[in-house]
């Protein structure tokens, strides 16, 4: 490549950050402003800071938000691996192409219509079975683990796809059974997969308002729900500041991670003569 | 081999498929159907909100199936002009995301392997934190008080603000800013696997810059493109959130139209019929989409 034309790819990368990044920038700036008007610099102040952490209603919804994502993000880690697994290790069985289709449909599938069509699933299982008696905190949870799964599952078959085989067919060779393959072989190796598959689940919940609303319930109102409904009324510095929050709570969860999966990484490609798998 | 050694599995122990399946069944699948049935209900003040479509009385079965909601979505303008606006605002900005992100993705997937993690961090980055709060940054930008207006009247350039807020360009912005990583991680994908030495070849062969990305480049990534396009587009046609916070009163999107459907003028029946109205203009930019996100998957 020429030096002028990787010089004219860098600047466009470098305004593809900035339009990225630079929204972001002044939500977290603004959080400080002395004034209400989120607009008009009037000098540094913490004091939205301090209203938030008054707003009982926004405590509430936030305590209610991260419990349902601490669920979400386990039942989903549990069952997208399980989906993964058949993915890409099971071939074809009777009834895969609409396995393979109910994985890929949700990672696209309109809000509204997957919110919708949970609310009337619920409504009309109250009606014949009389579960769940109205909606709360288990619908949320349960329409949160559905969509969630999806995004897990591919995350681990993309993972298992590339790995080699080669290992979990030795184990096979020296007799050991299905169940013991798993949790003894593949399951250490794509365990990276499966933090990045449960931080991804949990993102994902925390964040959800669309379908929340639909199958939420008196009394199970969640942080996004809090948050819409006074945006709504306009601009506000303690919705930035929370903003500020998440964000860089997020930031530094994603660089832990990251470098907790580098970690692992360089601990797998080390030799291993310690473990007695070499015996 | 192996795959006939997880299938070994089947036979005593099917739940392992059983369990994620069914459970996709019932909350994903089975969902649908309801929302189908109820679309051919008519609207009753009770709870449910809507008629049973079986009856059951005098030894007669009698089913009550009613097409009045479907009628209703033809005949009144609204609903077919919300369809079509959110065809085409979906569209434009899907092909502004690929304008935008094919160059961003290509740059990251030829810069050394040293930065390149880092860069692709950075795009996902955003993504991970709330949608809605970067929905809600564009506010006090667009705003008539807002920092763009304020910039231009400060340096002279406008006397009065310019009405950015609430209009369907603000919808655009929104649209493309929120969904631009969606677009550049399948691109990337793609760009990153593409053979480069092609490129050396074709340009040895004489082929100019804008040639070889036109037969050589764009065709190898089609697969990311086709990916890319789909993940913008079908939640973009039922994006809720955006129309409702940057657009205004004449932004008419279908995802919007089936909210108030729904929590405005409770209205079950007439909402499941624009749900499933909207789910059979998606059905064919989810077939693709489910053919190239598994062609990348293999």
């Amino acid at each position: 490549m020429s030096a002028r034309r990787s010089g004219l790819l860098f600047t466009y990368l470098a305004f593809g950050y900035a339009f990225l990044y630079v929204p972001i920038f002044i939500l977290m700036v603004f959080s400080f402003n002395e004034s209400r008007l989120v607009t008009v610099w009037a000098g540094f102040s913490t004091k939205w800071y301090g209203e938030l952490f008054r707003d009982q209603q926004m405590l509430d919804a936030a305590w209610m938000s991260l419990r349902i994502a601490f669920l979400t993000a386990t039942a989903a880690t549990a069952l997208g691996t399980l989906a993964g697994l058949i993915m890409a290790r099971f071939g074809r069985f009777r009834g895969h192409h609409l396995f393979a289709g109910m994985i890929t449909a949700p990672l696209v599938m309109p809000e509204v219509i997957t919110g919708l069509s949970l609310l009337l699933l619920f409504v009309s299982m109250e009606q014949m079975l009389g579960w769940p008696q109205g909606r709360g905190m288990t619908t949320i949870w349960i329409a949160h683990t559905t969509f969630s799964t999806a995004f897990v599952a591919i995350v681990i078959a993309s993972r298992l796809r590339e790995l080699d085989i080669s290992v979990e067919e030795a184990a096979m060779d020296l007799g050991a059974r299905p169940a013991k393959v798993f949790f003894v072989i593949t399951l250490p190796i794509i365990a990276p997969a499966l933090l990045s598959g449960w931080l991804l689940a949990f993102t994902l919940s925390l964040d959800d308002l669309v379908i929340a609303s639909f199958v939420s319930g008196p009394g199970s109102t969640t942080l996004p729900m809090v948050v819409f409904s006074s945006v709504r009324l306009g601009v506000s510095p303690k919705i930035n500041a929370l903003a500020t929050i998440i964000i860089v709570l997020v930031s530094i969860s994603i660089l832990v991670a990251g470098l907790l999966l580098a970690r692992m990484d360089r601990k797998k490609r080390a030799p291993r003569s310690t473990e007695n798998g070499d015996a | 081999m192996i795959r006939k050694f997880w299938q070994r599995i089947r036979p005593g122990h099917g739940s392992v498929i059983a369990i994620p399946y069914l459970w996709l069944l019932l909350f994903f699948l089975i969902p649908f159907i309801i929302v189908l049935k109820i679309s051919f209900a008519e609207m009753q003040l009770a709870m449910p909100p809507f008629t049973d479509l079986t009856e059951y009385a005098e030894e007669r079965l009698q089913f009550n199936v009613n097409l009045g909601n479907y009628l209703y979505l033809l005949t009144d303008d609204l609903y077919v002009s919300s369809y079509f606006a959110s065809l085409k605002i979906a569209f434009i900005s899907t092909v502004l995301c690929l304008l935008i992100g094919y160059p961003m993705a290509y740059a990251i997937a030829r810069s050394s392997p040293a930065v390149r993690t880092g860069l692709l961090m950075l795009i996902v980055l955003p993504s991970w934190t709330s949608f809605l709060i970067r929905v809600y940054a564009w506010i006090g930008i667009l705003k008539n008080n807002g920092l763009i207006n304020n910039a231009l009247m400060a340096m002279g350039i406008i006397d009065e603000p310019l009405h950015i807020l609430h209009t369907n360009f603000a919808v655009y912005i929104g649209i493309v800013y929120a969904y631009l990583p969606f677009m550049i991680l399948p691109l990337y994908a793609n760009l990153v696997k593409l053979d480069y030495s092609l490129l050396e070849a074709a340009s040895d062969l004489g082929a100019r810059p804008w040639k070889t990305f036109l037969t050589v480049t764009l065709p190898l990534t089609k697969a990311g493109i086709i990916a890319g396009s789909m993940l913008v587009f079908i939640p973009a046609v039922g994006e809720f959130v955006i129309p409702e916070l940057l657009g205004g009163p004449e932004t008419l999107m279908i995802g919007k139209v089936l909210w108030q459907e729904f929590f405005n003028n409770r209205d079950w029946p007439v909402a499941s019929a624009v749900a499933i109205v909207m789910l059979l203009l998606l059905v064919v930019p989810m077939v693709l989409f489910h053919h190239y996100q598994n062609k990348e998957l293999e």
